[in-house]
């Protein structure tokens, strides 16, 4: 089985070779047609840019939603903030993600109509976010919970009221202990983010499935695509790993052996 | 013992992966139809109506139709008194493998005949020609492409109409809005929803989807052909003998004059499971296919 590479630089209107594979996009040749080069680098940029917000939007959620399930049910406010993320976390993990990416984008929007005029990559992007916070919220709780109960103990002792204790004491450090969970879990929505070819985001899926329809070079197309989105998960890996060499504690519980940082 | 069998079946793996197979004898196809007794039928799960489920795993439709009569006349030739027919669903993107690989023997669906797909398989004589039309809502007030600038214009990831467009635009210098379904049933519930302004497909399908909603009056098929695509059953390539067998038995067909009477019956008449009408006219082209029989790709059809 050979390979024949050289589809990447016929344009994608009647296969011709173009004259540079990076045609278009660069502006290299003048009125040139895009190349399915083009293409897969447009797509990459749509599979970033939803990972991206994606992401964003998980991390943010998951943190307050991982938190407040955390909290001492001392006062009914607290009841009822625990309640609040609880039933996010089961209300979103429950349920498939590419369910609720069509729900997100056929359902909700029949009935709040000022989502209809929202493009479909906000839409997929809330979708893949809310279904990871669910489990990013998991990780964090797992990661104050871990904590032994003298800290918060601690704390209060020292005077420190609830949010104070979670700014100042438990959250510095529960957040350190869950990097490691939350590395391949940011690496999931690079992968995840594919379910956005079923609501019409061109991103690399979708290329995939459209142009090995146009070329018949389907071993080709998936390979690059395979080797692009293999390369945006392990660049997320690596950036992780510097975020949690960065902010490593000397002594602290998850940074005394160097090696199983990798 | 043990290896052997293992690397047996690594070999066939691996040709499976490949896709490539050598016929050795005059017909492998035919060979293995007679040792058999029975060939196995790539269907579609929804081109209504030319191939399609009625539901319980049972195929029909304009082509499911005509393949039947082909391999009774199959049948009759290699003297078999039974031919068990296997049902294969097949999608847009696994219908060339599984026909290289000879998962399936014949494909009866709604493949177009072109030149690029004619280097991995053959094509019988083509007896529908397929028009790509533009649906809109009724009240849209769009009647031709050119008033679709700018606008949303809904298609089906793994078709050639992605591509129909895209010549069109640069063509004309007009720029759609281009959103695609993952299916035809995908694609119009984005032109239902107002997601998109115009669904941009073949014409059988658009009719299919239309009849199938809730309320076809609210759609129509509109404008000028955009392209014209000869639609054709598909067989194995490097076996002439079977291929030659197929196109005997369709020319059989065609002059007992059976053909308007199937065109009647799948497109202009209520068809199961739900006693829909496609409603689409016998086109002239499609006559014509018929008045000369050939297996021309689609690039012969480009009006220049």
């Amino acid at each position: 089985m050979s390979l024949d590479l050289g589809v990447f630089c016929k344009n994608n209107l009647d296969g011709e070779v173009v004259e540079h594979c990076f045609s278009a996009l660069f502006g290299l040749a003048h009125n040139s047609d895009p190349s399915y080069l083009d293409w897969l680098m447009k797509a990459w940029v749509w599979t970033l840019s939803v990972a991206g917000l994606s992401l964003t939007i998980a991390l943010i959620l998951g943190l307050l939603m991982g938190t407040l399930r955390t909290l001492p049910s001392s006062s009914a406010l607290n009841k009822f903030l625990i309640w609040l993320s609880t039933s996010w976390v089961e209300l979103f993990r429950n349920i498939p993600i590419l369910v609720q990416v069509f729900i997100w984008y056929h359902v909700i929007p029949a009935f709040v109509l000022p989502l209809k005029a929202l493009p479909s990559y906000c839409l997929v992007s809330i979708a893949l976010g809310f279904f990871t916070s669910a489990r990013i919220a998991e990780q964090v709780r797992a990661g104050i919970q871990a904590l032994p109960s003298g800290q918060t103990a601690a704390a209060t002792a020292l005077g420190l009221t609830t949010a104070q204790s979670y700014r100042y004491v438990i959250l510095p450090m529960a957040l350190r202990i869950v990097i490691p969970p939350l590395t391949s879990e940011s690496m999931n929505v690079v992968k995840n983010s594919s379910v956005a070819f079923a609501v019409s985001v061109p991103e690399l899926t979708l290329f995939a499935m459209q142009a090995q329809e146009e070329t018949s070079k389907g071993v080709e197309i998936y390979l690059a695509v395979t080797l692009l989105y293999a390369l945006s998960a392990f660049a997320v890996n690596r950036i992780m790993n510097q975020i949690e060499k960065r902010s490593r504690v000397p002594g602290f519980i998850v940074s005394t052996d160097a090696s199983l940082a990798h | 013992m043990k290896s052997k069998k293992w690397a047996r079946g690594c070999l066939v793996a691996a040709t499976l992966l490949m896709g490539t197979l050598n016929a050795h004898s005059a017909s492998q196809t035919l060979d293995k139809i007679k040792s058999t007794g029975a060939v196995t039928m790539g269907v579609r799960e929804s081109s209504i109506p030319m191939s399609y489920t009625t539901g319980d795993s049972r195929f029909d439709g304009y082509h499911v139709e005509v393949c039947r009569m082909i391999l009774v006349d199959i049948k009759d030739k290699l003297g078999l008194s039974t031919l068990r027919i296997n049902y294969q669903p097949v999608t847009s993107q696994n219908r060339v493998p599984l026909v290289q690989n000879g998962t399936v023997d014949i494909e009866c669906g709604s493949t177009t005949n072109n030149a690029n797909r004619a280097k991995d398989v053959g094509f019988a004589n083509t007896l529908y020609i397929e028009e790509v039309r533009i649906a809109v809502k009724a009240n849209s007030g769009i009647n031709s492409i050119s008033q679709l600038a700018n606008k949303k214009v809904a298609t089906t990831t793994g078709t050639t109409s992605v591509q129909l467009l895209r010549k069109h635009e640069k063509a004309n210098g007009v720029n759609f809005d281009e959103v695609f379904g993952k299916d035809h049933a995908d694609s119009f519930l984005l032109l239902e929803s107002g997601r998109a302004d115009a669904f941009v497909m073949d014409g059988s399908i658009l009719a299919g989807n239309i009849a199938n909603s809730k309320n076809p009056k609210d759609y129509k098929i509109v404008g000028e052909v955009l392209a014209t695509e000869p639609i054709a059953i598909m067989v194995p390539k490097n076996d002439p003998e079977f291929k030659a067998a197929v196109n005997a038995a369709i020319a059989k067909i065609v002059t007992n004059g059976n053909m308007p009477k199937l065109w009647d019956k799948w497109f202009l008449k209520p068809i199961p499971p739900k006693n829909i009408v496609v409603g689409l006219e016998l086109s002239p082209a499609t006559k014509n296919a018929w008045a000369n029989l050939n297996d021309k790709p689609a690039e012969d059809y480009v009006k220049k």
